[in-house]
């Protein structure tokens, strides 16, 4: 039995993880909000030591300082841009380790002999949702990285292979229950891993966070279950606030998006989201020469930047911040617009332009700066492409129909910096390329940048 | 009051609890809370430890030292690379800094 005092300690973590995620809803706490979360977890961990009469502390600390070292290093070198992959990552190793305290909890249960029936569900739950969501995280990983392709990956088995997994797995859960065997749990888990990879496969790239995000909320119920089976109190509330959060957050981010959840998940079996994919147009566009573009920027009145994940890429981000310094000193209004998912992920943006130290001031969300764009003359679209395709409002079917959307199209003139025409992460194309008050500068971001820079310096 | 019901008590109070404490975030920390969620669950390394920690079996032994290398990388990474994200965050307010 746990002692009162290690009780005591693991409320005081689980309050630091609700004052954590209070936290970070805000802007101005959302720092302190994360330490106060990663205090709670260490004096958890500390707790556990003293608390429970445990065997084999030194390999345990050994172990612990093998994967705080691998954590460490990983979350510190990584880059920006690619962020995403790194969380999808993390949450990936966190589902297994919950399978693998549930298998070992099977085990024990199996030694036993006698358990209580539900202990046993909440162990096949875990088991379960612990390897779809460590399998799942992989796939995101590879798409994300780009290891394999960020289109909806569908063959006709798919729904019959997804729904027979499932069905196979309930089968096993139930006779993880009925008779607590330790083959029909590392039989769950198989499944557990191949239902895991079929439910990712088919989502689309740019749907890819909001996979992410759910599957965040479902290691977050595993661990809840496994806190259950455990006995133990702290499990039960970080898991259930992950899971509860979790799946709160995947439905804004879906919103914002204009996507609802099982559209994401499904819309590609049902063939919604493979509309018009990839498919180069050979209509006529308008491109043009930096020196005419820095022209077009140096004379405005006033100027929306629109920046995308193809800027980031590029590592364009520090003299986009220059150009628009530049123009500022000029005289030119200017400020950037940040769609909710611009980037990989909703908010994305903002890290990889803050970065760049951009001010936070000329950051503009999209409610705030959508009625902006009548009034400006210039719209400088960079490496984005989604965000302001005008299809999400007039084209029923297309796969990002009822996103909201920037109004780029309002403005007087707009210039798009992009690598070619390849459509973007929806792989659909958009039609605002095509308009007459459309000029494109074709390039690399960062290149085509500095070249816009010097001519804009020359004037 | 039965122990299953106080643990179902438990369970359905953190729901709430989950829901309302981030129901007015804006989209701007959309992904830093998502990374700071995703650190939090990586307690089930509390999990890892006590089912290492209180069985004999040597197989089952190396297993749990594997969910406990795994449950780390997830904790301790997870809260780092928030860190990271909401230290360019913080940054800007206070200007640039050379």
């Amino acid at each position: 039995m746990t002692p009162t005092w290690a009780q005591v300690a693991y409320l005081l973590a689980a309050v630091c993880f609700i004052v954590a995620l209070k936290g970070l809803s805000s802007p101005k706490t959302a720092r302190t909000g994360n330490l106060i979360g990663a205090t709670g977890a260490v004096l958890a961990c500390v707790t556990v030591f003293f608390a429970e009469d445990l065997k084999h502390v030194v390999p345990i600390l050994v172990a612990i300082a093998v994967g705080t070292a691998l954590g460490f290093v990983g979350a510190q070198r990584v880059q920006m841009t690619q962020m995403p992959q790194l969380v999808a990552l993390f949450n990936g190793v966190g589902g297994a380790a919950a399978a693998i305290v549930a298998l070992i909890e099977l085990h024990a249960a199996v030694a036993v002999g006698h358990v209580a029936r539900f202990d046993l569900v909440a162990i096949a739950f875990t088991i379960l949702i612990g390897t779809v969501s460590f399998s799942g995280s992989l796939v995101t990983f590879a798409k994300l990285q780009e290891l394999m392709t960020t289109r909806p990956v569908i063959f006709g088995a798919l729904p019959v292979a997804f729904g027979g997994g499932l069905l196979a797995a309930i089968v096993l859960g139930v006779v993880v229950v009925a008779s607590p065997v330790i083959w029909a749990g590392i039989v769950l888990a198989l499944f557990g891993l191949a239902l895991g990879v079929l439910l990712v496969l088919p989502v689309g790239g740019a749907d890819v966070p909001i996979v992410i995000s759910l599957l965040n909320a479902f290691t977050g119920l595993s661990v809840a279950a496994g806190g259950y089976v455990l006995s133990n109190t702290l499990l039960l509330v970080a898991g259930t606030l992950v899971g509860a959060s979790g799946t709160l957050l995947t439905k804004m981010m879906a919103t914002a998006m204009g996507r609802s959840l099982l559209n994401t998940l499904f819309g590609a079996l049902r063939g919604g989201s493979t509309m018009g994919a990839g498919e180069l147009s050979d209509r006529p566009v308008r491109s043009g020469a930096p020196a005419d573009v820095a022209i077009l920027l140096a004379y405005a009145n006033r100027v929306i930047v629109v920046p995308g994940y193809g800027l980031a890429v590029a590592q364009a981000q520090h003299t986009l911040r220059e150009l628009v310094d530049v123009l500022a000193e000029k005289g030119v209004e200017i400020d950037y617009a940040i769609h909710p998912v611009a980037g990989r992920m909703p908010g994305h943006m903002n890290v990889l332009l803050a970065e760049a130290r951009v001010p936070y001031e000329q950051l503009k969300e999209m409610s705030e700066i959508n009625g902006d764009f009548k009034q400006a003359d210039v719209v400088l679209v960079v490496g984005a492409n989604d965000v302001v395709n005008p299809a999400a409002k007039t084209t029923p079917g297309a796969p990002i129909y009822g996103m909201p959307i920037l109004n780029a199209n309002e403005a007087k003139q707009v210039v798009f910096m992009k690598r070619s025409m390849r459509p973007g992460f929806a792989g659909i194309d958009n039609e605002l390329l095509f308009e007459p008050t459309t000029t494109l500068l074709f390039g690399d971001a960062k290149d085509t940048m500095s070249k816009l820079l010097s001519a804009v310096k020359a004037l | 009051m039965s122990e299953s019901v106080v643990w179902l008590t438990i369970f359905v109070l953190s729901v709430f609890v989950g829901i309302e404490v981030i129901s007015k975030v804006s989209s701007t920390l959309h992904t830093p809370l998502m990374s700071g969620a995703n650190a939090i669950h990586g307690v089930i390394l509390l999990g890892a430890i006590l089912v290492t920690g209180l069985t004999d079996s040597t197989p089952v032994v190396v297993l749990g030292l594997v969910a406990v290398v795994l449950a780390s990388i997830n904790m301790v990474g997870g809260f780092v690379v928030t860190d990271r994200m909401l230290q360019m965050f913080s940054s800007r307010n206070r200007g640039p800094r050379s």
